[in-house]
């Protein structure tokens, strides 16, 4: 089994409706992905490990879930925390920032779509969410992936450029996967454009090549407390 | 074969619907989702949806028989109601949403009355072909489920 294709990634999406967040789960789980709700920024942030400051004083308490999550995806208008307050703490924090948000709003509001993108969304989805939007998370959950990814080969790397006498080898290496990096930046960059205009909606221009990939349908909805996000499952 | 004709009184039923206006396309999104995984899939969508809405037109009615009326609290009812019509696909219940708006921007209480008037009826409306809907489809099971034994 290769490991990049069948590792399934995992979703958390914060919805303060209840009917939202069951036609998110599905939405997500159609597509393969391992899924997490919450109905609420603060609880987002508690799931992920980073404790709302302002609230909870920053006692020990050893009993905290921290789960390993590939994208965000929330609506904007929540009561307490919106989606764009979410997204500035999860952008602002050094342990979370990189992983990808998306941001979902019933109302198609240009100022607001551009306020979010600017502010590090990857993508703005017009409610109701559709089967069609779920192929437009691919690129930024594999990003986020073969960044790690990159990560890791550079690490070994670095272990066989001290083992080997001869560097040409790994430099080819090198090459190739950033070749495959900027393609898939490339990809994503066709479609994302930051400042928008007010057609650059959901449903609008982002057209993006679809990247199938399988993913493990496993039913699972309990968060995964795994320290390697290679972890095959 | 009453199986058949089951079968047929639903997609009539269904059909109407989608030409009445009272469902919209994203009620056919519901239903490209329910699969072998998640057979109940509309239905507890539906149920939620149901019940949510008895609960938002009930607190807006109590909201609007106050002397001084918190259209604060109106909107954001309205708002929740119109976000979870929009979700299921209910479209009248949904526009009917949308129109309230207007008199609540403009503090106008006896036009919010009437405006939640026409979305109760829009509700109960769809409320009632979603009833028909269900009993129609557990007959079709129970026939199936007959037919396999």
């Amino acid at each position: 089994m290769a490991v990049d294709a069948e590792t399934q990634f995992h979703v958390l999406a914060v919805d303060d409706s209840l009917i939202d967040r069951k036609l998110i789960e599905r939405l997500l789980k159609n597509s393969s992905y391992q899924v997490t709700t919450v109905d609420s920024g603060s609880k987002a942030l508690e799931l992920l490990g980073l404790r709302d400051e302002e609230t909870d004083p920053p006692s020990a308490s050893l009993e905290q879930q921290e789960i390993e999550v590939n994208l965000i995806i929330t609506d904007y208008c929540m009561p307490g925390m919106t989606g764009y307050d979410l997204l500035k703490r999860i952008k602002g924090s050094s342990s979370l920032k990189d992983i990808p948000v998306v941001i979902m709003s019933s109302e198609n509001v240009p100022s607001r779509i551009n306020r979010c993108l600017e502010g590090g969304a990857e993508e703005f989805f017009l409610k109701p969410v559709q089967l069609s939007d779920m192929k437009k998370l691919k690129p930024h959950l594999l990003k986020g992936k073969s960044k790690e990814h990159q990560q890791e080969t550079e690490q070994e790397q670095e272990q066989e450029d001290n083992n080997n006498i001869s560097s040409s080898s790994s430099s080819s290496t090198d090459s190739n996967t950033s070749i495959n990096n900027s393609n898939k930046r490339k990809a994503m960059d066709e479609g994302l454009s930051p400042e928008g205009t007010s057609s650059n909606t959901t449903n609008g221009n982002k057209k993006r090549k679809a990247i199938d990939g399988g993913g493990l349908s496993l039913e699972r909805t309990r968060p995964r407390f795994s320290s390697s996000s290679l972890t095959v499952v | 074969m009453a199986l058949l004709a089951l079968k047929e009184q639903l997609n009539v039923l269904l059909n109407s619907m989608f030409a009445e206006g009272l469902l919209d396309q994203q009620f056919q999104q519901l239903q490209m989702l329910q699969d072998g995984s998640s057979p109940g899939f509309v239905a507890e969508v539906i149920t939620l949806f149901c019940e949510d809405s008895e609960r938002i037109l009930t607190e807006l009615s109590k909201l609007l028989e106050q002397q001084v009326v918190d259209y604060q609290k109106v909107d954001a009812y309205v708002h929740q109601l119109k976000g979870s019509s929009a979700s299921v696909g209910a479209q009248n219940v949904k526009l009917a949403c949308a129109q309230f708006r207007q008199f609540y921007e403009e503090n106008n209480k006896e036009g919010c009355i009437r405006a939640l008037n026409v979305v109760k009826h829009e509700f109960y409306r769809v409320r009632n072909k979603f009833d028909n809907m269900f009993q129609l489809e557990q007959r079709i099971q129970a026939y199936d489920a007959k037919q396999q034994n």
